[in-house]
């Protein structure tokens, strides 16, 4: 494998359906830090793509490396998990008869062995990247409260915490404004472009002014591959993403 | 968590009271008086604590696991013939044969020498061992290939009912070496003690109420750690639990070897005190008993499970006594009132159960936002 730079690299990937190319020879790469956004009609490969990045589903032929040495087509999904990539869905599952925190507890890295578990006492340290990762995704005033009776926003907020909680160096996000209210909207991408940075975050997003709002590098898929790549400015005047979205 | 204290300091008083006070009315009181406890009364109660570990170890999984298993009874029943074998050994010459090695239904069955699985029973450390070691052991097989293959739910409710009735049917052979359709009776004496008499009978009753304490305290402490957490989440939402990386099937499958260790011992402290022992223990219809007494006290609390498995079977034994034809039926229609109308079941009742202890600890400025949210969505 040739030496790149990049924290999420893809190389030719390709995953059909009885005959129907999802990922159509994709290629596209992410780098340490970077926020990119990742737009494309209904059908475009994004969901697909994630599903590959965490081993969901095996592609058919092509190479998804993380970082220079780990071919993440040779792990689980637990061990892709382990090795830093954490993924949150388009719906917020967050553990509805669990309080906020105890949520978050959940999500500590650490070994998970139920024999482990039955004698875990959260340490100070633990304790202090829970109040930390609660004022982050601001929480903190609702920590003790069952994530059942968090509204909409605040349980994605949830999730994206339990992620941070694992110390990811790549967060994959889905969707994460879907049914959002406009403040919450800006919450989120105060919270993303803020993570970003220190943690690598691909965002799929349908929302344009939500992408405007926090992209430098914007990702066009459609019909399982690249379209068209690079600012969102560039991105949205390119003919061919116009013929695309129009011609549909 | 405050009702659930309160329930717990109740548990704790109620079994306190039974361990010290039905002794005391049963040896003490003289046979005339009113308030005497009967010897019946007795083996009643202590029957009712053996259902009440049983309806615990389903309340352990499927509380707190999410994991309906509608084949308790045959952990239960497999605990109650370990020590059914070991009670048997006990009667030694006594039994009608008078063959001192071989149960009088091996003598009948014209059989030679004690089959291989029978040895050892004698001891009684190591008829404890298997009372343990024997329901354990299957639950870990039949979890591991269960949980492996990720049979959930309804699916694995049914293959449980699958198990205690194939079970049952084995049992009922002759030639499995288990007394057949007869089971193991006319019990003789307990580590030398003679099982007829009140003062006997007494101390296997404090020995349950006991066991009952110890089983509540480990599923208390396993719930209440980070294990138990990660339980809850598996209930809840399996799949998010299992990306978050636990190992799903390893959780389940030692609460489920647990949960069978604990019917395993209610079913062993059964069997001395109500006599016998036979196939029909592992009926499907048991099974799904413990489960509408958990459903009935409330699940996920623990001590709901053992209120509900004492109520319904005092209801039992007085249905079943004054009308026996309706006893079926009040407890369908039990099950199908609580299902409707107390989904938390009588622990539900309790004022200041979970949603309204959250209402409480809610910070006053949350909820006006909650609400604020809801109208801007509109």
């Amino acid at each position: 494998m040739s030496v790149h730079d990049h924290r999420l690299y893809l190389d030719e990937v390709t995953v059909s359906f009885d005959g129907f190319k999802a990922l159509n020879q994709l290629s596209l790469y992410v780098d340490p830090g970077e926020l990119l956004c990742i737009i494309g009609p209904n059908g475009a490969g994004k969901t697909t793509m994630m599903d590959v990045i965490t081993g969901k589903t095996r592609p058919d032929s092509g190479t998804v490396f993380f970082g220079n040495t780990i071919d993440l087509l040779t792990l689980t999904e637990a061990e892709i998990v382990a090795a830093g990539i954490g993924r949150k869905f388009q719906k917020p599952t967050v553990f509805e008869q669990l309080t906020v925190a105890e949520n978050l507890e959940l999500a500590l890295a650490g070994n998970r062995s139920f024999f482990k578990a039955l004698r875990a006492r959260t340490s100070a340290a633990q304790r202090e990247r829970i109040e930390e990762v609660l004022s982050i995704i601001g929480l903190t005033d609702q920590q003790h409260v069952l994530g059942r009776v968090l509204a909409h926003g605040q349980k994605q907020w949830l999730e994206i915490g339990m992620l941070l909680m694992q110390n990811p160096e790549l967060l994959l996000v889905d969707e994460p404004v879907a049914g959002m209210t406009p403040q919450e909207i800006e919450r989120t991408a105060e919270l993303l472009v803020s993570l970003s940075g220190s943690h690598s975050v691909v965002v799929v997003e349908h929302d344009m002014a939500f992408v405007r709002s926090i992209a430098r590098r914007v990702i066009v898929l459609h019909e399982g591959s690249v379209l068209a790549e690079g600012g969102m400015d560039a991105v949205q005047n390119n003919p061919r993403v116009i013929e695309v979205y129009l011609g549909e | 968590m405050r009702a659930a204290r309160r329930g717990e300091v109740w548990l704790i008083a109620v079994l306190i009271l039974v361990a010290v006070a039905a002794p005391l009315l049963n040896l003490l009181v003289p046979a005339a008086s009113g308030l005497r406890l009967s010897t019946y009364g007795i083996t009643l109660i202590g029957k009712y604590l053996c259902y009440a570990m049983l309806a615990l170890s389903v309340d352990l999984i499927w509380g707190y696991c999410g994991i309906l298993s509608l084949g308790q009874a045959a952990f239960f029943s497999l605990g109650g013939y370990a020590m059914g074998m070991y009670l048997m050994r006990q009667i030694g010459p006594r039994g009608v044969y008078g063959d001192p090695i071989l149960p009088d239904f091996m003598v009948f069955l014209n059989w030679k020498s004690l089959p291989w699985f029978w040895h050892g029973f004698n001891h009684f450390p190591y008829a404890l061992l298997m009372m343990a070691a024997a329901p354990g052991a299957l639950a870990l097989v039949f979890g591991w290939f269960a949980f492996r293959s990720r049979v959930s739910g309804v699916y694995f409710s049914i293959i449980t009912q699958a198990l205690t009735y194939a079970l049952m049917l084995a049992f009922f052979r002759n030639d499995m070496g288990f007394g057949g359709n007869n089971g193991f009776t006319d019990f003789k004496d307990i580590l030398g003690f003679d099982l007829h008499s009140d003062a006997t009978r007494v101390v296997l009753l404090d020995i349950t109420v006991a066991a009952l304490a110890g089983s509540y305290l480990v599923c208390h402490y396993l719930t209440g750690s980070r294990a138990g957490r990660v339980m809850r989440a598996i209930r809840d939402a399996e799949s998010r639990t299992r990306f978050l990386g636990y190992p799903v099937e390893s959780y389940k499958l030692w609460a489920f070897v647990l949960s069978a260790v604990i019917a395993g011992i209610a079913g062993a402290l059964y069997v001395p005190q109500v006599g016998i022992i036979n196939p029909s223990e592992f009926a499907p219809i048991n099974s799904i008993e413990a489960v509408i007494w958990v459903a009935v006290g409330g699940r996920g609390t623990l001590y709901g499970a053992i209120a509900g498995a004492v109520l319904v079977n005092y209801a039992k034994t007085y249905l079943t006594g004054a009308f026996p034809e309706v006893w079926l039926f009040a407890l369908g229609a039990l099950f199908v009132c609580v299902t409707l109308f107390l989904p938390r079941g009588l622990a539900g009742l309790l004022p200041g159960r979970a949603g309204k202890k959250n209402g409480n600890a809610f910070p006053a400025r949350a909820v006006p936002d909650l609400v604020a949210d809801q109208v801007e969505k509109k």
